[in-house]
């Protein structure tokens, strides 16, 4: 039960992520100058029809607003290639309301769910493959090389990775176009992960290597790339797949931490981190705009999600033992 | 038993070594330099070289980094260009900040999380139960980042406790009372998620336990439940917590970074941030040094307490 509401959640934002064109009112960056921290719009049943109701600004200084139930503007649904949209282009539909500099915060959380997910996803995979062939081939091939390869994931996994992460990227130039940040933040990510999947793959391979079917292998003459890829890789699928889906949650938190403290993607880029870098410029700001937080609620349930999936099912090693 | 310890003090202290000399290198590598960062982008070409020439940097880097090793070996850990003040004078009180923080946490969870993991653990089903292990859920899909951004908003809305602003003006010098009342938001922040996974860790290993048949033989005796699980029980399935120990203090050090840049936490984290954007080579070292001093103490405490509690791991 727990799993499938997990896995659920997981799927739901993949999903959104995805669709985020069709699903998000407006693009990452279009801005509505005249709502700057302006509420979520809710809509409401009136007639027949959803409608929202237009925020009018109360205070400037404070950016208060105050809502005009004088008017109701209808919703249009399946126009201009969105789900959704306001019929009058001066009241915009914000689910979330509006950044500080105007911006849709539910448009640019969508958007921010395909930056921070695919990077999740694909430094996971990197990871994967990198530690998946570092622990395969010291498993297989044992001596020094072994040695060494194992030595060196020690050492990294007692490091603390988001200080190693930081160190990494700050060493880089501080502005880069945001696909080469994607490119440089996995990369970053997949070194610092890819020890925890070596080890395992190593312990499983060493284990299923002296077995009959490996030692079979081997008299009928299959190269040792062979037997490796072909047969005791093979055996860790089922570590590899937990454990992807534990890193994946670690290196979403990982890019928003970074984004955080400025050294994620550049400003125009929407993902959860440079959202709650925005949200965070002081204290007060979030404190009374709360909605602002809302990249970090999105975090929540997809880590949730990923977490809920695994329950039982911790670690992949049970073979082992 | 002392050779293990001896091995596990080599290692210790490679660690601190090869982390400081590396993160020492990788800033002095990276483009830019501190007279950049610190002269700004407008500075005249002569100024920088003078900037340069008065911190050394002009030198080639194996130079560099053999004085600085040499200095290192005397105690002295060079000065900080950002802040113009000797390295060795700007980090004990971040670093004992941080450990502070780190320690409080790790108490904190440590007592929290590892009784309820021994409540859950022992009672199958029961509202008790599921509400504990539901909270321990939660709580672990909430990275430290998430969970202080939560306590600092909650602080904020509600003004029950400080946010940021330690040692504040209106209380020179300090005192315990100001500590303790900003170490709560930043502690909880960190100790929270940590508690929760003590409790999921301890509540498998004891259900483990108690099924083993020395429990069932000693329950059989007499011994009332209560004290079964809570003496003998607790103590033969403690050695899952104690085995991450160790690595749990890179996750502390980890999680107290978004935490100390979140609620204003002025420890050793925000510390490295400023000195790296500077590329302040020195400062980056000392940082990365105590950081690995700390690292390197709790990585040996938590081999020796494992040791202690299984013999097995000595080889």
């Amino acid at each position: 039960m727990m799993r499938r509401i997990g896995i659920a959640l997981v799927v739901a934002w993949a999903l959104a992520a995805a669709s985020a064109p069709v699903l998000a009112p407006y693009s990452a960056d279009t801005r509505f100058a005249a709502l700057l921290n302006a509420p979520p719009t809710v809509p409401h049943l009136s007639g027949a029809r959803l409608t929202i109701q237009p925020w009018r600004l109360v205070s400037r200084l404070e950016q208060q607003y105050d809502r005009d139930s004088s008017r109701e503007i209808a919703l249009r649904w399946f126009a201009h290639g969105h789900l959704v949209e306001s019929s009058d282009p001066a009241v915009p539909l914000t689910l979330l309301g509006t950044d500080s500099f105007g911006r849709d915060v539910f448009s640019r959380m969508l958007f921010g769910a395909r930056t921070s997910l695919s990077l999740g996803l694909v430094s996971a995979i990197g990871a994967v493959v990198i530690g998946a062939l570092a622990g395969g081939v010291a498993g297989y091939l044992g001596g020094p090389l072994d040695d060494v390869l194992m030595r060196t994931s020690d050492f990294v996994m007692v490091l603390p990775a988001m200080y190693v992460a930081l160190a990494l990227r700050s060493v880089m130039p501080l502005v880069l176009p945001a696909s080469t940040v994607f490119v440089l933040l996995s990369a970053i990510f997949a070194i610092v992960g890819a020890p925890f999947i070596a080890r395992g793959v190593r312990a499983i391979v060493r284990s299923e290597r002296t077995l009959d079917y490996a030692v079979a292998a081997q008299a009928l003459g299959a190269s040792g790339p062979r037997i490796l890829f072909r047969h005791l890789l093979p055996a860790a699928f089922g570590f590899i797949a937990i454990q992807l889906t534990l890193l994946v949650p670690g290196f979403i938190v990982a890019e928003a931490t970074l984004s955080f403290v400025g050294l994620g993607f550049p400003n125009p880029i929407a993902s959860w981190g440079t959202m709650l870098h925005d949200a965070s410029a002081n204290v007060r700001v979030f404190a009374d705009f709360p909605w602002l937080l809302s990249p970090a609620a999105a975090m929540f349930l997809v880590v949730l999600g990923l977490n809920l999936a695994l329950e039982g099912r911790r670690t992949g090693l049970e073979s082992l033992r | 038993m002392t050779a293990y310890i001896v091995r596990r003090l080599a290692f210790a202290l490679f660690l601190v070594v090869a982390v400081s000399s590396a993160s020492l290198v990788l800033a002095e590598i990276a483009p830019g330099d501190a007279s950049l960062a610190r002269l700004g982008p407008t500075a005249s070409r002569q100024a920088m070289e003078r900037a340069r020439e008065r911190y050394g940097l002009n030198r080639p880097l194996a130079v560099q980094y053999g004085d600085w090793l040499l200095h290192v070996l005397r105690l002295d850990f060079g000065t900080s260009m950002l802040y113009d003040r000797p390295v060795s004078e700007l980090i004990p009180e971040r670093a004992a900040n941080t450990a502070i923080l780190a320690i409080t946490a790790l108490v904190f969870a440590t007592f929290v999380g590892l009784p309820l993991g021994v409540v859950t653990g022992t009672r199958r089903g029961g509202l008790l139960t599921n509400a504990i292990r539901g909270g321990s859920i939660v709580l672990l899909s909430m990275p430290p980042l998430l969970t202080s951004l939560f306590l600092v908003f909650l602080a904020a809305r509600t003004g029950w406790l400080p946010i940021g602003g330690m040692r504040s003006a209106t209380t020179a010098g300090g005192g315990v009372l100001d500590v303790l009342q900003h170490l709560l938001v930043p502690a909880a922040a960190i100790g929270l998620p940590l508690a929760a996974m003590f409790e999921r860790l301890q509540s498998q290993a004891i259900a483990e336990t108690i099924a083993e048949p020395f429990v069932i033989a000693t329950l059989a005796r007499g011994v009332p439940r209560r004290r079964v699980i809570w003496r003998d029980a607790l103590k033969a399935s403690l050695r899952p917590v104690a085995a991450v120990y160790g690595l749990v203090v890179g996750t502390l050090l980890s999680g107290s970074f978004a935490v100390e840049v979140i609620t204003a936490w002025p420890g050793i984290g925000r510390l490295m941030l400023d000195a790296l954007s500077a590329r302040d080579v020195y400062l980056v070292a000392g940082c990365a040094g105590v950081g690995s001093v700390f690292l390197a103490c709790a990585t040996l405490l938590s081999d020796v307490a494992l040791a202690y509690v299984d013999p097995r791991v000595r080889e």
